[in-house]
């Protein structure tokens, strides 16, 4: 299953998610793997606990004055050469890109992973403007193959099992190579390694940038990024505008509790250097962030993108990415695309969460998700943007909880109409129940409430 | 022994589904020399109105709560949940400051019935009402959002004749979520399929946990299974005696 189709209701794309027996699968595996990866990890780092709080400060801290450290951080990459571009919008940042890799003579891009370029959907942008875009991350190159989107914020082909890896390889790269992650990676590499040749361009993310010294930081594991910043004669980067970080020290905060490794930018090749870019340009990108420095949705600009919520959500863990149909899954996802389109665009997904709350817990920087959740649910119920039955039931319900003699009484009638369904003190099947007795029986309200009893209990003595 | 009060909030589900769970704890509460009081005219805190958004209708019924228990000494509650939501959400939620100060004061005397009987009265030892292995579920919002992890694993590692088990996965949600076992029931019917395979794997003949809802859930879908595992109320285990 690529990209879900969004006319059809999230219950349906959800469900068929579960009946995809290999994405069952590679689901279990992989946030299995993540989750105990990330225990051990923190387990091993005694100091890691208060470097997430310490890292949520900056952050917040960072925020406040969002205006004076961009200023600071647009002042630094200059004086090294380097260009900043604004984008309130994917299309503004899509023809900046553009005209940068027109100017270049650009013929092919090779990127490094990244979740900016893939909310402006860049990749289709470069592709009608002739300029063919590789990914050189080994999971965006496999989805790439595959024609389909990432399914995971840091691991984009999470959703395929390397049997399906080894297949899709056989068709599109026309070589027989067994379903063995080394042999595979040994292909792909093997593949790419033309591309950073060839390619004009060279496009990454940026996971933070560092104001008082001009610097662009890439937290990556595979080490291609470091050759897409430096092989190719023009690098861009793209960045949403809440990346910044005040300072190395602050940097620091954020590459203990997050990085494998990183790779630094600081401008273009300067005279006497072997290697880097001749030009460097940096594309800061609004696309609704702005808006939410003082609204609702704020605490999500915070996020770190280290799609920890992902793998430990229970609903993620069955559905997968595709599912929720938008550039960002899982929790974290759902605040995003509200964030990114309004939250009309979410009045489904708002509630495609228990609000169990593991992902507050394994959030590196605490971010409330269900919190804002709830926020979401409330603006799709203020704005009318929920269906006019599910507002008169639960204005209802609220109505009926304010009157607690008509309460008893509903209770009562509830108990004569349930009567022929009853056995043995529980409902199998209910007219209108059907989405909770289809797989769980139903208690049934009993011979007499608490409330029936209370007089009898009053009058009881301890023994 | 001192002379305690406590007021019991018995919520939505308690009173309409799970009754006994209620008399269990008034006979057991009782018996520990606490007087229970029970405020007529209660009905539900309002958090499933709260969760998904009806904040308006949910400030009502929050208010009314918040004057029934006024003059609580203390509040016990057989949910998690519920006392998350006094404990949490009523401050911010009843608006008027008068009102927001009561919501203060009973924000601090509310107690889920375990972290009443550990943490307040003292009292981690009591008669069993179950024989054999018992496992335990940790409810999320008693969990992640009141921290309380330890006073029901507590109660039932002290519980004569009973051997406790970890349930692998115990912090694990187990798919209620409240409306959202309805609006998405395949994903909330998945995720409990998995928790109940734990629990039947641990080989207990009970499965306890500290919250209406969860109970509903997994004593639910038990019970479809035809299981033999029982899923029980943590105050269902525990002996007050009968007058």
């Amino acid at each position: 299953m690529s990209q879900a189709d969004l006319s059809i209701p999230f219950r349906r794309r959800a469900g068929r998610a579960m009946e995809d027996a290999f994405l069952q699968e590679a689901l279990t595996i992989a946030t299995t793997k993540f989750i105990g990866l990330r225990r051990e990890a923190f387990d091993a780092f005694p100091e890691g606990e208060r470097l997430r709080d310490v890292a949520r400060e900056i952050k917040e801290a960072t925020l406040q004055h969002l205006d004076r450290y961009l200023e600071q951080l647009i002042g630094n990459v200059e004086r090294f050469g380097g260009r900043v571009h604004f984008a309130t919008t994917p299309a503004e940042a899509r023809a900046v890109i553009l005209e940068i890799g027109r100017r270049a003579g650009a013929r092919m891009a090779v990127k490094s992973k990244s979740m900016a370029t893939e909310e402006i959907h860049l990749n289709e942008a470069l592709e009608a403007a002739g300029i063919v875009p590789v990914e050189t991350d080994l999971g965006e190159y496999i989805i790439q193959l595959a024609h389909e989107r990432p399914s995971h914020i840091i691991a984009p082909a999470i959703h395929k099992t390397k049997g399906q890896i080894a297949d899709l390889f056989g068709k599109e790269l026309k070589r027989t190579v067994p379903a063995d992650p080394e042999a595979l990676t040994k292909l792909a590499r093997g593949e790419l390694r033309e591309k950073f040749l060839q390619a004009d361009l060279g496009i990454t993310g940026a996971n933070f940038a560092v104001a008082d010294t001009g610097t662009v930081v890439l937290v990556t594991n595979e080490g291609n990024g470091r050759m897409v910043t430096s092989l190719p004669r023009v690098h861009v980067a793209v960045m949403g505008v809440e990346k910044v970080v005040p300072s190395m020290t602050d940097l620091m905060v954020f590459l203990a509790i997050l990085a494998k490794s990183a790779t630094l930018v600081q401008g273009p090749r300067r005279a006497g250097e072997l290697e880097g870019p001749e030009e460097f340009h940096l594309v800061v990108l609004d696309n609704g962030r702005v808006d939410q420095l003082a609204g609702p949705l704020r605490e999500a600009l915070d996020c770190l993108r280290c799609g920890a919520c992902l793998n430990v959500c229970p609903v993620y863990r069955q559905i997968g990415g595709h599912a929720y149909g938008h550039t960002y899954p899982g929790p974290i996802g759902i605040l995003l695309t509200a964030m990114l389109n309004g939250p009309g665009s979410v009045k489904e997904l708002a509630h495609a969460s228990s609000l169990c709350g593991a992902c507050v817990d394994a959030c590196p920087v605490r971010i409330d998700i269900p919190r804002m959740l709830i926020e979401l649910r409330r603006e799709v119920d203020e704005k009318r943007i929920a269906p006019w039955i599910e507002r008169v039931v639960f204005t209802s319900v609220g109505w009926l909880l304010a009157r607690p003699l008509l309460y008893g009484l509903a209770g009562r009638i509830a108990r004569v109409l349930q009567r022929p369904f009853v056995r043995d003190g529980a409902i199998r099947s209910l007219p209108l129940f059907g989405d909770w007795t289809r797989t769980r029986d139903l208690p049934a309200v009993a011979s007499r409430t608490f409330r029936e009893r209370w007089s009898e209990l009053e009058r009881e003595t301890p023994r | 022994m001192t002379a305690m009060r406590a007021s019991l909030m018995i919520t939505c589900l308690g009173d309409m589904f799970f009754p006994e769970v209620g008399v269990s704890i008034v006979r057991l509460l009782r018996r520990l020399g606490v007087t229970v009081e029970f405020p007529q005219g209660q009905t539900c805190c309002g958090l499933p109105l709260f969760n998904s958004g009806y904040h308006a209708v949910a400030r009502r019924v929050a208010a009314r709560t918040v004057a029934l228990f006024r003059d609580a000494d203390h509040v016990v509650v057989p949910s998690g949940s519920c006392a998350w939501m006094v404990r949490h959400e009523y401050p911010g939620l009843v608006g008027e400051p008068e009102l927001a100060r009561d919501a203060l004061r009973l924000a601090a005397r509310v107690y889920e019935l375990s972290q009443f009987l550990v943490r307040v009265l003292g009292r981690s030892e009591f008669p069993s009402t179950v024989r054999g292995r018992v496992t335990y579920h940790d409810s999320c919002h008693l969990l992640r959002g009141l921290h309380e992890a330890e006073s029901p694993r507590e109660v039932l590692r002290h519980l004569a004749g009973v051997e406790f088990v970890e349930l692998p996965g115990a912090d694990e949600c187990c798919g209620f979520g409240g409306s959202f076992a309805v609006r998405l029931p395949e994903v909330s019917s998945q995720i409990l399929a998995k928790k109940l395979r734990h629990v039947e794997a641990t080989g207990a003949a009970c499965l306890v946990a500290c919250d209406a809802g969860c109970l509903m859930q997994m004593g639910g879908g038990l019970r479809r299974r035809g299981s033999r595992v029982r899923a029980l109320h943590l105050a269902e285990l525990l002996d007050g005696g009968r007058a």
